[in-house]
């Protein structure tokens, strides 16, 4: 029983891999689009935008806010081209958006160092493109902090606590040189697996319904089940020569580090992908023409990919939005390749993410096993 | 015990009725023709008995087996051809009857499958896509493909739609062969001389099963009374022989004109009438299937000026 089970699966396997390596065009796609949409995001889009120009309003005269200062003229990010002198002239700069920043460095700044009281450093940006705005500021605190423990003397003490807590607003973790490309990445993984293997697969039942091949199909004896493994497996091949490719293109042209466990990640590689493919083919089993399926399939992309935290911080958005982000299996798995790609993630912190990458395989699984018909009713 | 015993089988597509209590008894080793014009419903019923479709109404046993219940043992000793080529164009031909054979878990795979290809012929061409083969090679590579799991019943949908004379006399044979070893066949067609080659035909319209019986128990069911006329067929002839009392058909058949009437008495009545002052010669014909279904069609559909 289990032989004649596995031998109808294997038949379907078969053909399906055949067929695969037929469609030249579609095999050349699934290798095109890694390669497009990494150079695209990778390249062309910077979210991290440098050499911005500021306005720097220093009414201080101590050495700690002269560090600051020379420090931040120094870094790549800001190109101070204005001096105002008064906060009114600063705030009309920013008005009329001659700059997209100001750094204000209170005249008791030294005062407060010394007395190690809160000093603070105040940052008005331009918020207009906010992911550019919030790399800028993250690395000003960066910058900021270390020019006062050196000037402090303090270097290298910070990790115990000494030395000054100044505060900034937006507090960044992780990536603290600010390359958006470290975080975009890695999401690019995610992008680029959903992408393929759900439109791939979403075509799986309504080609055969279409080119008239669906009626002797299921005039021999296979089961729904063997229909499915055996048309969805083939594309882990698919998902594994792409996820060869992205990790590579991360790692030579991106110099993305990766700081955790291959073997982790690509257990939960090969979880996702499953949820991808099954979910593709539960959109075959609902749709009932090719370009049907594709629509599902694109219907589905936008919110995916919007709400996931692949371009817009995931918390950053309302809560139900992150709600309904949640419901998505690329928004778990971003979660779970950024944290074990940059953050060196193991199992007891990501587990959690990885218990929900697999609930969505028997979810759709089963779903797609009864949408199935075995008759052409 | 018959391979298939199934009574009212009825299908509806949303508010049509494309099958309507259809009923057939079949023993093994039968080849049943099954006619009617497009859109009569043969393909539907072929796709109740093989399993594809539920029945609305209806019941019984294909192969012994619930035709309700058990379609998948049904499909397992089933073969069915369906009327448009429905294997995988971008497979090779042999690819294609790999396919097949594993699907069946046949034994020894690559014999059954390499046995196949050379009975038909294919040898050269068993790498090459089956989207590329002719109309007529579809056909005999779905034939060849849907009899290698050597199923018991056979359902053939219009198996022989272009295929060429030769191609179709092999298939023929083939087909008797088949029956000779025990394999009933069901298979639908619109050639009058294939359904003479079949043990016992269906003629089916609108859904209904009109008539069954063999092709001579259906000519004299039919009533039909046929005459030849040795004339040349032209326009006024046969507009004045439609019109003679109790003619129901007339057509031109090379240098004779095929006269059908549905009361015996009044066409020999009228036509001897005829023949005499044209000084024609008469001679009774035989009924043709044809002529049959041609009757029966009309019947059929809505055209009550032509029966008698
Ligand atoms: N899936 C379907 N949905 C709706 N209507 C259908 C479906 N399949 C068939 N029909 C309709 O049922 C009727 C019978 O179709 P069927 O294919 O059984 O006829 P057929 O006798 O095989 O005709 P042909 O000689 O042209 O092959 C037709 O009017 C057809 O339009
Ligand atoms: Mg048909």
């Amino acid at each position: 029983m289990i032989r004649l089970f596995l031998v109808r699966l294997g038949a379907i396997l078969a053909k399906e891999f055949v067929q695969m390596r037929r469609d030249r065009v579609t095999f050349a796609m699934m290798l095109a689009i890694p390669i497009l949409l990494l150079v695209l995001f990778g390249y062309a889009i910077n979210t991290d935008p440098k050499r911005l120009d500021a306005a720097l309003l220093v009414t201080g005269q101590d050495h700690y806010s002269r560090a600051i200062v020379s420090a931040l003229e120094v870094s790549n990010y800001y190109r101070f081209v204005e001096r105002p002198r008064t906060a009114a002239e600063a705030e009309r700069l920013i008005q009329s958006g001659a700059v997209a920043f100001l750094v204000v460095i209170p005249s008791d700044f030294g005062a407060r160092v010394d007395r190690n009281d809160q000093p603070r450093i105040l940052v008005k940006a331009d918020a207009t493109d906010p992911s550019a705005a919030s790399n800028a500021i993250g690395a000003l605190e960066v910058i900021a902090r270390r020019a006062l423990l050196r000037e402090q003397g303090l270097e290298g003490k910070a990790a115990e606590g000494q030395g000054a807590r100044m505060s900034i607003v937006v507090h960044k973790r992780y990536n603290p040189d600010g390359v958006s490309q470290y975080f975009i990445v890695p999401g690019l993984l995610g992008v680029i697996l959903q992408m393929t293997m759900v439109m791939m697969t979403s075509v799986a039942l309504t080609r055969e319904l279409e080119r008239g091949t669906m009626e002797n199909l299921l005039a021999m004896p296979s089961n729904g089940f063997q229909i499915m493994a055996g048309k969805v497996l083939p594309y882990f091949i698919v998902g594994a020569v792409q996820t060869i490719v992205i990790l590579t293109t991360a790692r030579v042209l991106f110099h993305v580090p990766f700081v955790g466990s291959l073997p982790l990640l690509i257990f939960g590689i090969l979880l996702f992908v499953m949820g991808l493919v099954l979910l593709g083919y539960t959109f075959s089993t609902l749709a009932r023409t090719q370009m049907q399926a594709m629509q599902l399939a694109f219907f589905f992309f936008l919110p995916s990919i919007l709400l996931s935290g692949f371009m817009f911080p995931f918390h950053g958005m309302p809560v139900w939005a992150q709600t309904i982000g949640n419901l998505f299996p690329l928004t778990h798995f971003l979660r779970v390749v950024r944290a074990i790609m940059l953050k060196g993630a193991d199992w007891s912190e990501i587990g959690f993410e990885y218990s929900i990458l697999a609930l969505f395989i028997p979810v759709y699984a089963i779903f797609a096993l009864l949408r199935f018909r075995r008759t052409l009713d | 015990m018959n391979v298939i015993d199934v009574a009212n089988l009825t299908k509806r597509f949303g508010k049509t009725l494309v099958v309507d209590h259809i009923g057939l008894k079949v023993a093994a080793g039968q080849i049943v023709g099954f006619l009617g014009p497009n859109g009569s419903g043969k393909t539907t019923t072929f796709r109740m008995i093989c399993g594809l479709l539920t029945p609305d109404e209806g019941e019984g046993a294909v192969l012994g087996y619930d035709v309700r219940r058990d379609s998948r043992r049904i499909k397992a000793e089933v073969g069915y051809m369906t009327q448009r080529f429905s294997f995988y164009e971008d497979l090779t031909i042999e690819e294609n009857l790999l396919f097949v054979a594993r699907l069946y878990d046949l034994e020894p795979r690559r014999r059954s499958v390499a046995a196949t290809i050379e009975e038909l012929g294919l040898g050269g061409r068993r790498h090459q896509l089956a989207g590329h083969l002719s109309g007529g090679w579809k056909q005999r590579l779905a034939l060849a493909a849907c009899v290698m799991h050597r199923p018991k019943l056979l359902l053939l949908d219009e198996p022989t739609a272009g295929v060429d004379p030769q191609a179709r006399r092999e298939f023929w044979d083939q087909i008797h062969a088949l029956a000779g070893s025990g394999v009933t066949v069901l298979v639908s067609t619109h050639y009058m001389e294939e359904a003479e080659r079949c043990h016992s035909i269906g003629y089916i319209s609108r859904g209904k099963m009109l008539v069954t019986g063999t092709v001579e128990e259906v000519v004299r069911q039919s009533g039909l009374t046929t005459f030849i006329v040795h004339a040349t067929a032209t326009a006024e002839l046969m507009s004045e022989l439609r019109h003679l009392d109790g003619v129901s058909q007339v057509a031109p058949f090379g240098a004779a004109i095929h006269i059908v009437g549905v009361d015996a008495m009044r066409v020999t009545a009228s036509l001897r009438a005829f023949a005499a002052e044209r000084g024609l010669p008469l001679e009774p014909g035989r009924t043709s299937l044809e002529d049959v279904f041609i009757q029966l069609m009309n019947s059929g559909d809505a055209a009550p000026k032509r029966v008698a």
